[in-house]
């Protein structure tokens, strides 16, 4: 009798599909509906396990809303002082080559208080993984102005929309960090949809890969929904990702071993 | 850890290479610094010398930046350091009070100049409220080392290291433009490194361990009222345990100069010309400024008529002064509050003055 229990598919072993990663923890996570922090801690947690470097990685969250990460990831992770990641993690990776270190950015952390910090890091061709997390706002303290908040993107310190003339055009990180000789790795991608999603997961890949080998400094920007401070819904902060983000700051490889091949 | 050259008992050595040497000697492992007057041969030292040891050096993009190469190498278990000098130090207090508030051992050294801004590039000891009071914003103390001689700053530095893995705490060392850039022979310290306590707390990687976190971020509620007691504790253990002071001529002692650094040097000079002038001069010179050796300068409060305060700034260590003698002694001050060092002349001139209101009465 072929019950469906007794069905060919059934009696078959079973598989693991999907679970949770190891690398990550089991508890409700902070962050708003729709935000993509929570993606991105996915796809890192599942690259820990991949790569099999939970056990010697030790991350870095500066000020900003993922400052609580290491509630999440279940590798070693420092704080930092607002804009301080990179050097912090350069402390740490000089103290211990042999160690993965990442940062894990925001956009006002990296590319304002931050910035001599992140561009310093990256010609020094420090062999750290910077996971950039661009959603154009200060998230955490109420969606300010970011040095990557669009142009007439509506902000409570710019609430007549972002003038460029007076508040500067949003500064595209990956293209300014692409003029040095040092960095290995530089990547865009945006989380607008599922396959944003393993497009982030595949850029930190090869950035991660790339530091086990000892190559240098990776550098993954990741154009992130903040649902809350978009003041839209997570349906129409991923359209917003892709529709007004995208076209400002172009997905790409803009360097690949070393080299330099998207301008 | 590489091993050592062989010591010379006797080398003659710059103030700031003197500091640099004995961080070498202490096992510092990771120094990051950035260019500024009148610390650099400290930063040009170990530029040369960490790399020959095969340590880690950096020229930081800014003192912010190297601050916080500080506390990540600290965070990673490493023995760590930075130096600069006033301006600079205030740049790094951002990341002192993140090195007090996460509990990380490290060593800053301050070789001080004039200010307030950019000041000038002569010796002052203008920054010793920043220095003993905190520095940077919460409620924390640096353990604050003061030189008075070269060979201070070398063997400072060496311990400096070893009170900071004591107490998990950032040290300062805090000398002076003049201490700094004066050469004077020294004892090179030959013993091995002081101990590395074991660091249980340490990011070094979740391997067969639950993972780790450093961080001064306490956002549950009652949780940083609970860390700021735990740091409360620690600096109740140092200020029994550290005050530590030099006293010279204090017995049959009716004028005393109360100095610490570069004027504490002076000093020593002036109370023997004022004995050879039959003034019953001494010295108190406290070696910790914070903690400060209040108990020890109460109990001599009470065996003077006077005690006279000489600093390098406008009154800073003073008020530390008055609230140690509680009104039990007059308490004068002379200062030196542009970039000036005091000459021994000065300094008698100011003592004797002093000693002379006393005889009037």
């Amino acid at each position: 009798m072929n019950t469906k229990k007794n069905h060919p598919a059934r009696r078959s072993k079973k598989q693991m599909l999907y679970q949770r990663p190891k690398s990550l923890t089991n508890v409700p996570m902070h962050y708003c509906a729709g935000c993509g922090h929570s993606l991105i801690h996915k796809v890192l947690a599942e690259l820990m396990d991949e790569l099999g470097i939970r056990e010697r990685t030790i991350g870095v969250a500066p000020v900003g809303c993922a400052v609580l990460a290491y509630f999440y990831l279940k590798c070693d992770i420092s704080e930092a002082a607002h804009g301080r990641a990179a050097a912090v993690a350069t402390g740490i990776k000089r103290a211990l080559p042999d160690r993965i270190v990442f940062s894990y950015q925001g956009d006002g952390d990296l590319a304002a208080i931050g910035m001599a910090e992140t561009v310093h890091a990256a010609n020094r061709g420090e062999n750290i993984t910077v996971i950039f997390v661009n959603n154009t706002v200060y998230g955490m303290t109420g969606g300010q102005m970011a040095p990557t908040t669009l142009v007439g993107q509506i902000t409570p310190t710019c609430p007549k929309g972002r003038d460029p003339l007076t508040m500067g055009p949003p500064i595209r990180v990956c293209e300014l960090l692409n003029t040095l000789d040092r960095p290995y790795y530089i990547e865009r991608v945006a989380l607008d949809g599922p396959q944003g999603v393993l497009a982030a997961k595949r850029a930190l890949r090869t950035a991660l890969t790339a530091q086990i080998d000892n190559k240098g400094y990776t550098f993954v920007e990741v154009l992130s929904p903040c649902p809350t401070y978009f003041r839209l819904s997570p349906i129409e902060s991923l359209r917003f990702v892709k529709e007004s983000m995208v076209p400002v700051f172009p997905v790409g490889v803009f360097r690949k071993e070393g080299v330099a091949i998207h301008a | 850890m590489a091993q050592q050259k062989p010591i010379s008992p006797r080398v003659l050595m710059m103030g700031n290479e003197a500091v640099g040497e004995g961080a070498i000697r202490a096992g510092c492992q990771c120094y990051f610094g950035y260019p500024i007057t009148p610390q650099n041969e400290l930063t040009a030292y170990m530029a040369k010398h960490m790399l020959e040891h095969g340590r880690v050096f950096i020229q930081s993009e800014s003192e912010l930046a190297a601050i916080s190469m500080v506390f990540g190498a600290a965070a990673a278990g490493a023995r760590a350091m930075t130096s600069s000098s006033s301006p600079g130090i205030s740049l790094k207090q951002e990341g002192i009070s993140y090195l007090a508030g996460a509990r990380l051992p490290a060593v800053i050294v301050n070789v001080q100049r004039g200010g307030p801004g950019l000041g000038g590039i002569d010796p002052s000891q203008c920054d010793y409220f920043q220095a003993v009071k905190g520095g940077g914003h919460g409620d924390y103390h640096c353990i604050v080392l003061a030189p008075a001689s070269v060979q201070d700053m070398h063997d400072m530095t060496v311990e400096a290291f070893r009170l900071a893995d004591r107490y998990r705490t950032p040290v300062m060392v805090l000398a002076d433009g003049r201490l700094g850039q004066m050469m004077e022979p020294i004892t090179l310290y030959a013993a091995p490194p002081p101990p590395v306590p074991a660091k249980p707390w340490a990011l070094t990687g979740a391997t067969k361990r639950e993972a780790r976190n450093i961080r001064s971020l306490f956002m549950a509620e009652g949780g940083l009222e609970k860390h700021n007691i735990i740091l409360q504790e620690v600096y109740q253990q140092i200020k029994r345990t550290e005050p530590r002071s030099e006293e010279i001529l204090t017995e049959n002692c009716d004028y005393a100069i109360a100095a610490w650094g570069t004027c504490a040097r002076i000093a020593k000079e002036v109370i023997q010309k004022a004995r050879a002038q039959g003034l019953r001069a001494g010295l108190f010179r406290p070696i910790t400024l914070w903690p400060f050796p209040s108990e020890s300068l109460l109990a001599l409060a009470g065996k003077v008529k006077a005690l006279l305060v000489v600093e390098m700034n406008a009154g800073q260590m003073l008020e530390d002064v008055q609230l140690a003698v509680k009104d039990r002694v007059p308490v004068h001050f002379s200062g030196y509050p542009g970039g000036r060092v005091p000459t021994t002349s000065n300094m008698l001139s100011a003592l004797t003055l002093m000693a002379q209101q006393f005889r009037g009465l």
